[in-house]
């Protein structure tokens, strides 16, 4: 076991350089002149070579790329262009906001799409279920961003319920986290009614209910447990691509998270920021990922190690 | 035509999904037929109309017909996605079969493909629209691109499958060349599966490309796009609802379409699920709300 857990731990490492490296050349083919960029349009011959010197492009790109790397040893990912600040400054306070808003999110949607997708299979044929399939195909439909409107529109314009924007009261949470929560619920509430519907099917079920041991207690005791097996990583995935893809939603309601500083920076092409969004994205997800293999590993006794 | 029919019977739900599919497509390409007016005809006298006689989906701020822009903003969707999505599929497909061909391409590309798929979709188009800029066609490559690693990963597995098959090995025994192996044997036994990815992919590519429309990064206006109207109608909703109602619910309809028309591809190609299909077909009786 602690070796599968060793090597699940350093197989993630080439996967995470892999990424640092492509988020460094990707923004070497980059039309324009970083240097020129850096100073701005208005700024004399002299300043943008000074720039380029200060920053170290007139140097060959294997140097800079090695440069890179021993920056982000040191946690050093520059400066923005726009802002002057240390770009791992303006990383944390979003980076925060963001797993905030993930986190709620995640939970709303493993608790309601776990509870539609039990609904639906126990139910399997009834209106309950044709109810409940619809909803989820619905919530895999509608556009994020569309539902965002709809319930600004609705609860902060016409009844003026909610805040319609920022993050500062737990009131503030409500429409961002449904807005986010909404395809991962449905998503779930589908994997979860397949999985049961399985499930249901296997002997130790019908021996269970050949017992007499109640409905409820079959569902929940045996069924589900393992039903679930599959549900987790689903429900893990679907947090880390929440991390990144909360771009969106947090561009609707004026979450100051990290994928709205990376909407502005893109917009501004502030590439150092742009990087360091990037780099978050990509440890938090392959660091996600990792966590769902171990504790996958823990859930299913089949699971055999080598 | 009795396909057609067996279909209906058994996913009904699915039936309707392909003909919501079968209506954006019609849309799409017959624009310029169905609706004469052009969407970006501008009569500020006529602006923010509610639907009526005059304008049937009403008008926007500057006046212009909603309904001729949801038609050609139809268009703009389908261009955008078909294009990228068999971008997606082409780049994709190519690298997985020669990945899951010869195995030593096998680890250099996957783990390519692994690193992609440890970013969300919208973030990757949001970064190669940074380094190109906006613009459709740079719209279209973002999209195109986010769409490979999922290409990949199935004909990768795909082709592992299909090497260990008689009729394979009976091709490499016979002294057949691998291009022909590939394409003659190997890709024809690939061909459902990724028909089915297409079609779940598509739309997958027509939301992303209206997030990205709508954070101001994807179509440029005034082209009619969904996306990008939703965006402009932010201004506006609290005097006339409809211009955020209207291209949302567009949107979500053909996405709707897609997901459910997917679905039933899915269950119609694995018998496993059939069961489980034909009780999500049943529920097809309702129709949505």
């Amino acid at each position: 076991m602690a070796i599968y857990v060793v090597r699940r731990i350093l197989s993630s490492v080439p996967i995470l350089l892999l990424a640092v490296t492509a988020v460094f050349f990707a923004f070497q083919v980059i039309p324009g002149d970083p240097a020129r960029l850096y100073v701005g349009s208005d700024a004399s011959e002299e300043a943008v070579e000074q720039a380029r010197r200060d920053l170290g492009l007139d140097r060959p790109v294997g140097v800079q790329y090695l440069s890179y790397l021993a920056r982000l040893a040191r946690a050093d990912l520059g400066r923005s262009i726009s802002t002057r600040r240390p770009v791992s400054v303006e990383l944390g306070s979003r980076f925060v906001n963001t797993v905030k808003l993930s986190l709620a999110s995640i939970v709303l949607a493993a608790a309601g799409g776990i509870a539609l997708g039990t609904i639906a299979a126990v139910n399997q044929g009834t209106v309950w279920d044709h109810a409940a399939t619809l909803l989820a195909l619905l919530g895999i439909s509608i556009p994020v961003f569309w539902l965002g409107l709809l319930l600004m529109y609705l609860l902060s314009v016409q009844w003026q319920l909610l805040p319609s924007a920022g993050n500062d009261t737990w009131l503030h949470y409500f429409m961002p986290t449904v807005s986010l929560a909404t395809f991962s619920l449905a998503f779930i509430a589908r994997m979860t009614r397949s999985s049961l519907l399985e499930v249901i099917r296997q002997d130790y079920v019908r021996t269970a209910r050949a017992k007499g041991v109640p409905d409820s207690m079959v569902v929940l005791g045996h069924a589900l447990r393992n039903a679930l097996l599959p549900v987790t990583i689903v429900v893990g995935l679907r947090f880390g691509y929440m991390l990144g893809g909360a771009v969106v939603t947090e561009e609707v309601f004026a979450w100051p998270g990290l994928g709205r500083l990376l909407v502005t920076a893109v917009g501004q092409r502030d590439i150092p920021v742009i990087q360091g969004v990037l780099l978050v994205f990509a440890a938090s997800f392959v660091l996600v990922n990792m966590a769902v293999d171990l504790v996958y590993g823990f859930l299913d006794p089949q699971i055999h190690y080598r | 035509m009795r396909a057609l029919v067996g279909f209906w019977r058994l996913h009904r739900l699915g039936a309707l999904g392909g003909a919501l599919v079968v209506l954006f497509f019609v849309t799409g390409l017959a624009a310029p037929v169905l609706m004469p007016r052009d969407p970006n005809q501008i009569n500020v006298q006529a602006a923010l109309q509610p639907p009526g006689r005059a304008h049937v989906l009403g008008t926007d701020n500057l006046g212009r017909d909603l309904a001729s822009r949801i038609v050609y903003g139809a268009r703009v969707s389908l261009y955008i996605s078909v294009t990228a999505v068999a971008f997606g599929l082409i780049a994709g497909t190519g690298l997985g079969t020669v990945a899951g061909y010869y195995p030593r391409f096998d680890t250099p590309i996957m783990r390519l493909v692994d690193m992609m798929l440890a970013f969300p979709g919208i973030i990757v188009a949001l970064t190669i629209i940074s380094i190109l800029g906006r613009g459709v066609e740079n719209l279209i490559v973002a999209i195109g691109v986010v769409q490979i690693p999922q290409f990949a990963r199935l004909a990768h597995g795909l082709t592992l499958a299909a090497k260990d098959r008689a009729y394979v090995e009976a091709a490499v025994a016979a002294g057949a060349p691998d291009r022909r192996i590939i394409v003659g044997h190997i890709l024809p036994n690939c061909l459902a599966p990724l028909i089915v990815q297409v079609s779940l992919l598509i739309p997958a590519a027509i939301t992303t490309a209206a997030s990205l429309s709508f954070l101001g990064l994807g179509v440029p206006p005034p082209t009619a796009e969904w996306g990008a109207m939703l965006q402009n109608s932010l201004q506006w909703a609290r005097l006339a609802p409809h211009v955020m109602v209207i291209p949302g619910l567009a949107l979500m309809l053909v996405v709707f379409g897609f997901n459910v028309l997917g679905d039933g591809l899915r269950d119609a190609m694995d018998p496993r699920l059939r069961t489980a299909g034909s009780s999500r077909a049943a529920s097809g009786s309702t129709p949505p709300g």
